[in-house]
């Protein structure tokens, strides 16, 4: 571990100033996977910026219009929010899959998002939840969608100094629900071999009437899947609709072989897991 | 020293809790890394990126130029050790491949192999000092996996070495280490007598033993030589051993203070660090400290060897085994001495096969050498034997427990390798498996159950106890026997059993190599066996003393006294004397003779064998690949528990590495041989969700050769979930699996070919 310096700023101001200093600052939130990379010398910052003792960015405020969560949030309170729990319940199945109970102590959605992982659990969940992160930086704030956040493994449109702020997620339409699946060979402390998100919204006829898929694991970054969304899109979830979305999903994912899975087993996998959740989606869409 | 069968104890079968529970409940236990001494230097391995190179030189003096860096060390501060195998079948050792696993001499034998090693006074300066070493390197083609080792162009690992073993050996440039052979019968007229034969080639990968605790100590040379080690390990008087040979000292002047371990299971039996240390600390006149990091445990420590075998078995149509042969590949790693002995010793064991013959081969590659790892090369074998045993079952139309108990051996049976058995468990095993509830619970669709069976030796071995008296009536039991599984407060209640104490007042302790008379590592799951009838020979002397005293007290014949409940009694005319409590004989020593302290010391020559049988229920999904284990009950003859909840908790542990043998550990390799998964992230053993609460069963046979009837219960556990799993497995699927591990995507591919 190379010395290092470490500033912990109260406001974004602060913290962009910080992050604009040194080519080699890097943001902490819980610090749980970039604690890792440096202690395996795959990080090597040469400045630690702690955005834990920002107020914005450790919020939580929900309303009619939905969620703001501030990026440096430890996933055990958003798990532990009844109410967001109620609302966003396949998000919450994500955030609860991500390390275990102790690494949620200190993991963060922002850290989730910024590591970049095709793998994070939380990102395909975010995606089909519609939701937004709000980006500072020396010339300004930004809102981008998760989906367009993500640009290859380990990389980002963060721009030097730039750091998110806060997550926004729109409140879920009536007749909505959404639901997160993953497949690990551990039932926990595990990373997704594959992992799917799905939303749904119902017609009063029980229809699908908008739906969208986002596959973890498969590609170089969390994608959407929206012909898999298509199929499923006017029916009732019915086995011909669910086949046709798993072929789609199974169709629009371009895995590889690594030390997790190989790339048959994540083709066919994806398109299971696309069922599943779709299946639970429409179970809590149909119950709200 | 056999007891009367009929012996009721008082405090042996029950539950206390253990003396060292609350400080690792607390944090406060003392582990190998928690050890630090003032002015002390950290030292840290600079280790090969290559799997098969040779050296053509080492240069470190840019290293021992960096600011902060106090000394180096390589293999030419070592000296020249024999190049001789000793050992007997279930194991051995060769002093020079010994030194040159702890640090590489001609040759680099594995990715993250040891070429040198560097103190200085933080472990951020040694860490960058090692990559100031400077070592060249002619890279040489790593062989990989057992099919590359013996093919007849294989690159030779270790050119000027023969095989040695048992005959006919392989003539010419060979990575075959070694043969063990075992046989009996005529095979050939077996076979022919044979109605169904039932053959399959299996084969699993390296897996690590997982323990959590990684490798640390701290060596401190004294200007004239003599030295202290703290250090975690199975066996405080083999590090002295080895340490002293590897360094090239004289093992007298080494004093070695075990730890507590945070578990070992054989991986803490090896030395990698302390001869290392050692010489630091002497060049540097500092104490020096070295600790692993997880990731250099996965690379450079303990694995288990993997394993190729080929077996086939034949039996009449009434379910009679007649023949069965063998031949079993285990990768040595590096160096000689992987565990296929004990493998060929327990392969076919459990069962009657008349005619049967078994052939090891101990094969070198460019993996780290193997260590032991809890009862060594068994679960492997058992995984053979098991899955074909429940494959002719299948082919019988036959319930696998009945088969199994029909050519179950028994007392008087001969082992494969050669001595009968005495009063063993196995029947009594199946029968309380056939007997659980467990074996009749419905399943429901894409479940299965699978049933196998596992042995183990167990070790007798060297061990030495000193049970000793205080002035308050309590007493103190010291040994030299690391305490890895509880049984320290076995120990505790042997003696409160003996004395008629309360094991509260029973303080074990395990002493430093200097304090203690010598033992025997904790291995063979013999310290509660051997170490055990030590600590009950002591209590026993130590009760002759208390009686003595006593007599002498109330001025009576020593035959006019006994022992009962803690107190002598007087008897025989002398009964007016009543009764004295320990404490107050205690408290007269001072006048009656002074201070009771007793040692006893033996070596059995043999141990009582522990058989198992595991029944495991398993759901597969079908469209994922993904096994869920719903239930596991694990029966198994303990002789007599001396502690239940550690010989369940022994049970417990066993099943639970098992299972994730059978599921998901692995090492995954690269193409240069570099692992890919030195971590627990990606190397997956099962965490607390991943298993049901695992039920056992105590049978209790006892073993004749120990006072109590106790066996070890450590080391079996590990034998059968393999091939129970794989059994389950086959049950739930169609599918019969003869590699491991059953991971998902394996699986998934499985059950889609057979869906054609």
């Amino acid at each position: 571990m190379a010395p290092s310096h470490f500033e912990a700023p109260t406001d974004v101001e602060a913290a962009i100033a910080l992050l604009s200093r040194r080519p080699g600052a890097r943001p902490l939130a819980g610090g749980t996977d970039l604690l890792v990379q440096l202690r395996l010398g795959a990080a090597t910052p040469d400045l630690f910026v702690d955005l834990k003792r920002i107020p914005r960015l450790m919020a939580t405020s929900l309303d009619s219009k939905g969620l703001t969560l501030g990026a440096a949030v430890p996933a055990a309170e958003i798990v532990e929010n009844a109410s967001i729990r109620s609302l966003w319940p396949g998000l919450v199945e994500a955030t609860a899959l991500i390390g275990s109970s102790q690494i949620q102590g200190r993991a963060t959605w922002g850290g989730n998002l910024c590591n970049a992982s095709p793998a994070a659990d939380a990102v395909p969940a975010m995606i089909v939840c519609g939701a937004k992160i709000v980006l500072a930086g020396p010339g300004g704030e930004r809102e981008v969608l998760i989906e367009d956040f993500t640009t290859g493994p380990g990389e980002t449109l963060l721009e030097r100094g730039e750091l998110v702020v806060e997550f926004r997620v729109p409140a879920p339409a009536p007749r909505s629900a959404d639901a997160y699946l993953r497949v690990t060979p551990r039932s926990e402390m595990d990373i997704a071999v594959v992992g799917v998100g799905v939303q749904l919204e119902l017609d009063r006829e029980g229809r699908v009437a908008s739906a969208r898929v986002a596959l973890g694991a498969v590609a170089p970054t969390a994608v959407r899947a929206d012909a898999a969304a298509e199929a499923l899109v006017g029916s009732r979830l019915d086995d011909a609709a669910l086949d046709r979305a798993a072929v789609a999903a199974s169709t629009s994912a371009s895995p590889i072989d690594d030390r997790r899975g190989t790339a048959a087993y994540r083709k066919s996998v994806v398109g299971v897991l696309t069922k599943r959740a779709a299946r639970i989606a429409y179970e809590r869409a149909q119950a709200r | 020293m056999t007891e009367p069968s009929d012996r009721k104890f008082k405090q042996i079968g029950s539950r206390p809790i253990r003396h060292d529970g609350l400080d690792k409940v607390t944090g406060r236990a003392r582990f190998g890394a928690d050890f630090a001494l003032p002015g002390m230097l950290y030292g840290v391995f600079a280790r090969s990126p290559h799997a098969h190179a040779r050296i053509l030189s080492i240069d470190t003096s840019k290293a021992e130029r960096l600011e902060g860096v106090r000394a180096a060390v390589t293999a030419a501060d070592l000296p020249d050790l024999p190049d001789e195998w000793m050992g007997v079948t279930e194991g051995g050792t060769c002093p020079s491949e010994d030194s040159q696993n702890v640090l590489a001499r001609e040759k680099v034998l594995y990715h993250g192999h040891a070429v040198a090693a560097i103190a200085a006074t933080t472990f951020e300066i040694a860490r960058e000092a090692c990559g100031l070493i400077d070592v060249e390197y002619e890279v040489l083609e790593p062989v990989l996996d057992l099919g590359r080792a013996l093919a007849p162009d294989a690159p030779i690992l270790h050119e000027n070495q023969a095989p040695f073993g048992d005959e006919p050996l392989p003539q010419g440039p060979t990575n075959i280490a070694r043969q063990v052979a075992f046989e009996g019968g005529d095979l050939e007229a077996g076979f022919a007598r044979a109605d169904v034969v039932v053959e399959g080639t299996f084969e699993t990968p390296m897996v690590h033993q997982g323990y959590i605790e990684p490798h640390a100590c701290v060596v401190d040379v004294r200007e004239d030589g003599t030295s202290e080690i703290w250090c975690a390990t199975q066996g405080p008087f083999g590090v002295k051993r080895a340490t002293a040979m590897i360094v090239g000292c004289d093992a007298n002047g080494i004093k070695v203070t075990p730890s507590e371990i945070g578990g070992g299971f054989g991986g803490k039996l090896s030395v990698y660090l302390e001869p290392v240390a050692h010489v630091l600390s002497r060049k540097s006149g500092r104490p020096v400290k070295m600790q692993m990091t997880r990731e250099e445990v996965f690379r450079a420590t303990g694995p288990t060897s993997g394993a190729r075998i080929d077996m086939r078995v034949g039996a009449k149509r009434d379910g009679t085994l007649v023949a069965a042969e063998t031949r079993m590949a285990y990768e040595a790693g590096a160096f000689r001495g992987s565990a296929v002995g004990a493998a060929a010793m327990t392969v076919l064991t459990p069962y009657r096969i008349p005619n049967f013959k078994i052939l090891g081969l101990d094969v070198v590659l460019n993996k780290p050498k193997a260590a032991a790892y809890r009862a060594p090369g068994a679960p492997i074998a058992a995984f053979a034997t098991e899955s074909l045993m429940d494959e002719l079952a299948r082919r019988l139309d036959r319930d696998p427990i009945d088969l199994r108990l029909q050519n179950a051996i028994e007392e008087g049976d001969h082992a494969k390798y050669g001595p009968a058995f005495k009063r063993i468990g196995l029947r009594e095993t199946l029968e309380a498996a056939r007997a659980h509830p467990h074996y009749r619970a419905p399943l429901a669709a894409n479940q299965g159950r699978g049933v196998a069976c596992g042995f183990w030796m167990n070790g007798g071995y060297q061990s030495s106890a000193t049970v000793s008296v205080d002035e308050d009536g309590s007493a103190v039991v010291r040994t030299g026997s690391p305490d890895i599984g509880g049984s320290r407060v076995a120990l505790a209640l042997m003696v409160a059993e003996e004395l008629g104490i309360s094991v509260a007042r029973v303080r074990p302790f395990v002493g430093d190599t200097d304090s203690v008379g010598y033992c025997d590592p904790t291995g063979g799951s013999r310290v509660t066996y051997a170490t055990g009838m030590a600590v009950i020979e002591a209590s026993r002397q130590v009760i002759e003393h208390l009686r003595a005293r006593a007599a002498t007290i109330w001025g009576v014949g020593l035959d006019a006294v006994e022992w009962q409940d803690g107190c002598a009694v007087a008897t025989k005319g002398a009964a007016e004397k009543g009764s004295l409590p320990l404490g107050e004989i205690a408290e007269q020593m001072r006048m009656t003779g002074g201070p009771i302290v007793v040692s006893a010391s033996l070596s059995p020559p043999a141990a009582g064998p522990a058989f198992g049988t595991h029944l495991c229920d398993v759901e597969v999904d079908p469209e994922t690949g993904c096994t869920k284990v719903l239930r596991y009950t694990v029966v198994q003859d303990a002789g007599k528990a001396v502690h239940p909840t550690y010989v369940e908790g022994q049970f417990q542990g066993g099943a639970a590495q098992g299972i994730g043998w059978a599921l998901n550990e692995e090492y995954l390799w690269d193409e240069k041989g570099r692992v890919e998964n030195a971590g627990f992230l990606d190397y997956r053993m099962p965490v607390a969700s991943d298993l049901p609460m695992i039920d056992t069963v105590i049978v209790e046979v006892p073993n004749p050769l120990h006072p109590y009837g106790v066996r070890g219960v450590g080391e079996t556990p590990i034998v059968p979930p393999l091939g129970t799993v794989a059994n389950a497995m086959r049950a739930a699927t169609g599918v019969r699996f003869y590699s491991l591990p059953m991971s998902p995507p394996r699986v998934l591919e499985a059950l889609e070919s057979r869906q054609g």
